[in-house]
């Protein structure tokens, strides 16, 4: 009896925790703040570029740089 | 292919076509939103028996900022034939919308929804994003997205919404 309680417990209380881990996904309206310029993975493409230019240069490595970021999402 | 077979294929291509159109042809949800800085609100039936551009946009969307000079030009090029263009602004702030307003001469009534409620009845995908209404308030079109080139690609389809419902 106290085993089977445990395991409803056990389960209860796993749910509870993994609904915590439930996200909304972000709504297109709703992107205004990622949207700004300091939420931008690299502030100044420029620089970015030439940065990368030069890392991709020096290591021999072309195409070792980059990630998905942030930003509007707009089309 | 024998003519049976080219026939059940015609069938088939307006079967499909039957389908598309009648998905999209439904009646546009209705609103009534405060029209920017205005003092008056809009709703869906005082555009009623006009071709409606409905666009959704911010003011943090760099296509928006795009469109917003293209659909005036649409906007003067059809309005006399019963054309015409409502905005909603979808900023967290009226305070941004109006800064970015301020340089531009736009001549449609731009609405502001505080509450964000307009873009998940009429389940907008992506910023911006716009529908086209006939005569009868009906959904025609979606456009998702604005680009260089869009603006003649749109004045096709507004001039034969426009034709449709002379007819």
């Amino acid at each position: 009896m106290i085993k089977k309680c445990c395991s409803v417990l056990v389960f209860c209380v796993g749910s509870c925790l993994l609904a915590a881990c439930e996200t909304s996904p972000v709504k297109p309206w709703q992107r205004g703040d990622l949207a700004r310029a300091e939420m931008a993975w690299e502030p100044d493409p420029m620089e970015s570029s030439l940065r990368d230019h030069v890392y991709t240069s020096k290591e021999g490595s072309s195409g070792g740089v980059g990630t998905g970021g942030g930003g509007c999402g707009c089309y | 292919m024998s003519e049976v077979g080219l026939l059940k294929l015609g069938l088939c291509v307006v079967v499909v076509f039957l389908v598309k159109a009648t998905a999209l042809a439904q009646p546009a949800p209705d609103f009534e939103l405060p029209v920017l800085d205005q003092g008056y609100t809009l709703n869906l039936a005082d555009v009623k028996g006009k071709v409606v551009y409905l666009d959704f946009w911010a003011s943090w969307c760099a296509p928006c900022a795009l469109s917003l000079p293209e659909l005036e030009k649409l906007r003067a090029r059809f309005h006399d034939q019963g054309f015409e263009v409502v905005a909603i602004n979808l900023d967290s702030s009226l305070e941004d919308a109006r800064r970015f307003l301020k340089d531009k001469n736009i001549s449609y009534p731009i609405l502001f929804d505080q509450n964000q409620v307009t873009p998940e009845r009429y389940g907008v995908a992506g910023m911006p994003t716009a529908f086209l209404l006939d005569r009868q308030g009906q959904l025609r079109d979606t456009h998702t997205g604005f680009k260089k080139g869009d603006t003649e690609k749109l004045a096709i389809i507004i001039q034969q919404l426009l034709r449709d419902e002379e007819s």
